[in-house]
């Protein structure tokens, strides 16, 4: 237990590794299952056995070989990334079993192909998390990109090819505004490493250099972070199976995003060069406008998954809110939240494929009375959607509240006013879905039909239970308000806690 | 003995294999494409072994029957032309190891003097790529151009015109090259690259030496392909059979793009190159109209091969557009991606072969889902071309773009920069528009196509490990590259 050195690699390879074994049980689903369930398992171990040294603030770093002159790949568990690590590994668990459930259920095709680039999804999304530099983050980041293609068209009917496009077109160009970005930082600055509070201190700067290397990156990792006017891939991607809705559209892959924003602007331009070039400003703004829009247009949505993706878009904002808050409370309440979404969102996008699966029902319109056919399932909806609408004693809430206070903080109002609305507008888009569930009187179809099957509702359950939990005891199991408000307070000080 | 004679054991050892195939052709004619092997594994072991012994040293200057220039003939073997000569055999050789099916197919008759003809090809590579001085070099050009006419005239139907059309065209080239060594030969006395370098300082403004400096490089640019000069490619491409487009493709309008690196960055050096007209930027013009005109054409073929036709003219604009920025990331990343483009133009030419072979088309509209079951691997080998033509990371062509990227950056040619990401997309167009044909059930599509007959047909064994060995190459590089870059900064003149 003295040596963790190469514990991030191996937290990154583990599901990598299975890949090989889950093609080779095409024809045996089970076993298929087993080996995703195990490299889920010890992947989500590994990241726990990192968790004690991230607490302490310790960086744990690893360089494999030089990828380009001076530039290695190299990996580093340092407290944020862990944060990310175990929220992405300890809720693959979950999905994982729930994605039984749910292909199986459903009669899905080619399910191989879907297990086998799930694994590598997480391998690339832990990769993300362990990046030690820009060029690290590049190449994961576009491994993800790849590795979620066949995923977002699984299906392979009209809707998934054309999502699959857009998907592609969105992600591929914004990994090439990433590519641009880092390599004017590489030649500015003659670093690629993340370091807490940036590496252009003492350069020489000019507002329109900086203005645009602050645009790649946000073009760069403002893509998966589905922040508007680019977010529009993220609704059209719902095609994709559920389960991939939940952990990769609501987790892995637009946190990646999210967590991409906080590493830029907390760890390569650093909180100075925001402030100093406004360039928070422009971010606080776009956040702000996201989160009101993404809520409204959440409203349009009869497609239960569709309005959970705007919710999610209108979420994601909150995160970089708190990122260009740049105020070390708000930074604290953007990290928060991106466990906080991620557990009540996997609730809801669980309770929807749930819903799918068992009733073959996609439209909010078609939701009559049916918590009476899944007691359970509805219940954990009403939990989640009453977290995300920030109501206590859910985890929303104490994100919120630091957000709020963040802004405080930093003697702003406005993004005060645009959390109370938002919190409004969620009440009001979740809330005709439950009054349908609960108190209309649902049709002749659902005599016949009972809750879904196990597989799916307990994972349900135990989102549901997490996000009350968390939201009680913030540093239950994890840690995670004490590793939030640590690495926040590294980021402002560069470096020490 | 092979220690002194390097230079011209790797370029002769052709010229004797291309008269030691028709004595044993004559008699077997299977045995050409074994002797044809034997002839480019010889020349590719030869040349990776020169690379690894002397790439550090100093220049290596061999001179013909130890007669030194101006009489002799010379041979110079630098870090430079090493590099190019060991991308070129070693890329030759596996392409002529997966040429026997087709040559079998293809044209049973004609294999002795394809074979023959593709060693004296490669002699005129080879012999560019070292040759001392400008004469010579214009003689290998000839040799080189008149063999790649002759192999792109074994093809389909049209392709005996395709070939007469890039003889005129490229007829021209040589004679602007000629007659603009002839310009520089009034002025400096001599044809020799080392020698008339040191005399360019006094001569650079000279307006015979600038008039010769733009018909050499107008010449070489034209058996480059650099746009809008590439007008023969696309044809000879599509129409020439496939084993010769898949050796041609990779190999030939590289050797010209060296020629332009040894013209202008080593005859004149970076800062005479400019002094009166601005040659680089022309040509980084140019090359990048070339990278977006090739990018947009290929989108619009329907033709697999003419696809990866003017994909070459894309990508050939990388590497120029990287040697005109003249500076060491630049050079690298054009060197880079002469290495990265030559592996991956191979592997893809080889994959459209063995479509061609297993369907008798390579129709891209005709592409279906059913040949991820058939051809699993060469299909596995397109995906992995196709991700690193795009850019993607870990394979190698990111590599190339990013030297390339960071090479603009330090330029300060932001135009340039837009360029380079902005093609890498349309490049994903068009690749991922086959990768959907392949790995996926058209929903569009009128009738469906059942997939439930269909049954691994892979092409032979001989075939598909060479494509798949291009395949992990792209991997071994990418994540390698250091290694490679290490040496190629060793060798950027100034």
């Amino acid at each position: 237990m003295t040596d963790l050195t190469l514990i991030p690699l191996y937290a990154v390879l583990v599901s990598l590794v299975a890949v090989p074994f889950i093609l080779a049980s095409d024809k045996r689903p089970n076993l298929r299952e087993f080996w995703t369930i195990l490299a889920a398992v010890i992947k989500f171990g590994l990241v726990l056995l990192l968790l004690p040294s991230a607490i302490q603030g310790e960086t744990i770093e690893l360089h494999l070989i030089e990828i380009a002159p001076g530039v290695p790949l190299a990996l580093m568990a340092d407290p944020f990334g862990v944060f990310f690590a175990v929220i992405a590994s300890g809720l693959w668990i979950f999905t994982s079993f729930y994605s039984i459930g749910y292909m199986r259920g459903a009669g899905e095709k080619k399910q191989t192909r879907y297990f086998a680039s799930f694994a590598v999804c997480l391998s690339a999304t832990i990769g993300i998390a362990f990046s030690a530099n820009l060029l690290t983050f590049v190449i994961f980041y576009e491994i993800l990109t790849l590795a979620t293609y066949p995923l977002v068209i699984h299906k392979e009917n009209k809707e998934a090819i054309s999502a699959g496009r857009q998907y592609l077109a969105y992600t591929l160009t914004a990994g090439l505004l990433l590519v641009a970005a880092a390599a004017i930082t590489y030649y500015l600055t003659g670093t690629m490493d993340f370091q807490p509070g940036g590496v252009f201190g003492g350069l020489d700067l000019t507002a329109p250099l900086m203005v645009t290397v602050f645009l790649l990156f946000l073009g760069g990792v403002g893509v998966k972070a589905g922040i508007m006017p680019i977010h529009s891939w993220l609704p059209t991607a719902m095609a994709a199976p559920t389960p991939v809705s939940a952990l990769l559209h609501a987790v892995a892959v637009v946190k990646s995003g999210v967590f991409g924003v906080v590493r830029v602007v907390g760890y390569v331009l650093g909180t100075d060069v925001m402030t100093a070039f406004s360039l928070h400003e422009i971010l606080m703004v776009l956040a702000g406008i996201t989160i009101i829009l993404a809520s409204l247009l959440a409203f349009r949505q009869d497609n239960l998954k569709r309005r959970l993706a705007y919710s999610t878009v209108g979420h994601l904002s909150y995160i970089v809110l708190g990122a260009a808050l740049i105020t070390p409370l708000g930074m604290t309440g953007g990290i928060m939240h991106i466990a906080a979404h991620a557990t009540m969102k996997i609730t809801l996008f669980f309770c929807a494929g749930a819903i799918y699966v068992n009733l073959h029902k996609e439209n909010i319109s078609d939701l009559n009375g049916i918590a009476k056919v899944m007691p359970w399932t509805m219940g954990a909806f009403v939990i989640g959607s009453m977290g995300l609408a920030g109501i206590p004693p859910l985890n929303g809430f104490v994100s919120k509240w630091y957000l709020a206070m963040g802004s405080l903080e930093g003697s702003m109002v406005i993004p005060v006013l645009i959390l109370v609305i938002s919190g409004l507008l969620n009440v009001g888009y979740f809330f005709p879905i439950i009054w349908r569930a609960y108190f209309k009187k649902g049709g002749p179809e659902l005599e016949k039909h009972g809750e879904a099957s196990p597989f799916m509702v307990v994972p349900i359950m135990v989102t549901a239970v997490l996000s009350i939990l968390f939201g009680l005891f913030p540093n239950l199991f994890f840690h995670f308000f004490e590793l939030a408000s640590d690495i926040s307070l590294s980021i402002f000080n560069g470096g020490t806690p | 003995m092979i220690e002194t004679h390097l230079p011209a054991l790797i370029a002769l050892n052709f010229l004797a294999f291309s008269v030691i195939i028709p004595l044993f052709g004559m008699w077997r004619v299977q045995w050409s494409q074994p002797l044809a092997v034997l002839g480019g594994g010889i020349s590719a072991i030869l040349s990776v072994y020169g690379f690894i012994t002397y790439v550090n040293d100093t220049p290596l200057r061999y001179f013909f029957g130890a007669w030194e220039p101006p009489i002799g003939i010379e041979f110079v073997y630098d870090g430079l032309s090493a590099f190019v000569i060991m991308v070129i055999n070693v890329i030759a050789f596996i392409v002529l190891i997966h040429s026997g099916p087709i040559s079998v197919k293809e044209f049973p008759r004609k294999r002795m003097a394809y074979y023959s003809v593709a060693m004296l090809m490669m002699l005129g590579f080879n012999g560019m790529v070292l040759t001392g001085d400008l004469f010579n070099l214009f003689v290998f050009l000839e040799i080189a151009s008149l063999s790649t006419y002759a192999l792109i005239a074994i093809g389909e139907k049209p392709a005996p015109f395709a070939a007469f059309r890039y003889l005129i065209i490229g007829t021209a080239g040589g004679t602007l090259f000629l007659l603009g060594v002839g310009f520089l030969y009034t002025v400096t006395g001599t044809l020799n690259i080392i020698d008339m370098t040191a005399m360019i300082p006094e001569f650079a403004d000279n307006r015979a030496v600038i008039t010769g400096t733009i018909l050499i490089v107008t010449g070489i640019a034209i058996k480059a392909a650099l746009f809008p000069m590439h007008g023969w490619l696309p044809d000879s491409y599509t129409f020439a059979s496939s084993s010769s487009s898949a050796l041609i493709a990779p190999i030939g309008t590289k050797v010209a793009a060296y020629v332009l690196f040894r013209v202008i960055l080593y005859l004149f050096g970076i800062e005479w190159a400019d002094l009166v007209i601005p040659l680089t930027w022309i040509i980084g013009v140019l090359a990048s109209i070339g990278i977006l005109y090739g990018s947009i054409m290929a989108i619009a073929q329907n033709e697999l091969k003419r696809m990866l036709a003017y994909s070459s003219v894309s990508q050939l604009g990388y590497i120029i557009l990287g040697l005109s920025l003249a500076n060491p990331y630049g050079f690298i990343g054009a060197l880079l991606h002469l290495l990265n483009h030559a592996v991956m133009k191979a592997c893809l030419f080889m994959v459209a072969a063995h479509i061609r072979m297993k369907e008798g088309h390579s129709d891209i509209s005709r592409f279906n889902h059913t040949y991820r079951k058939k051809y699993p691997w060469t299909m596995f080998s397109f995906s992995v071309a196709a991700i690193s033509m795009v850019g993607l990371p870990p394979l190698a062509g990111f590599f190339s773009k990013w030297y390339l990227a960071l090479g603009t950056i330090e330029a300060n040619s932001w135009v340039f920069l837009t360029v380079i990401l902005f093609s890498s997309l349309l490049n994903a167009v068009y690749f991922f528009r086959i990768l959907e044909k392949v790995y996926m059930k058209d929903p569009f599509a009128d009738k469906e196509i059942p997939d439930d007959q269909a049954q691994p047909d892979e092409v032979k064994p001989s075939m598909l490990w060479t494509t798949l060995t291009f395949a992990a190459a792209l991997f071994l590089i990418g994540i390698f590259n250091v290694a490679i870059v290490a040496v190629l900064l060793n060798i950027f003149p100034a």
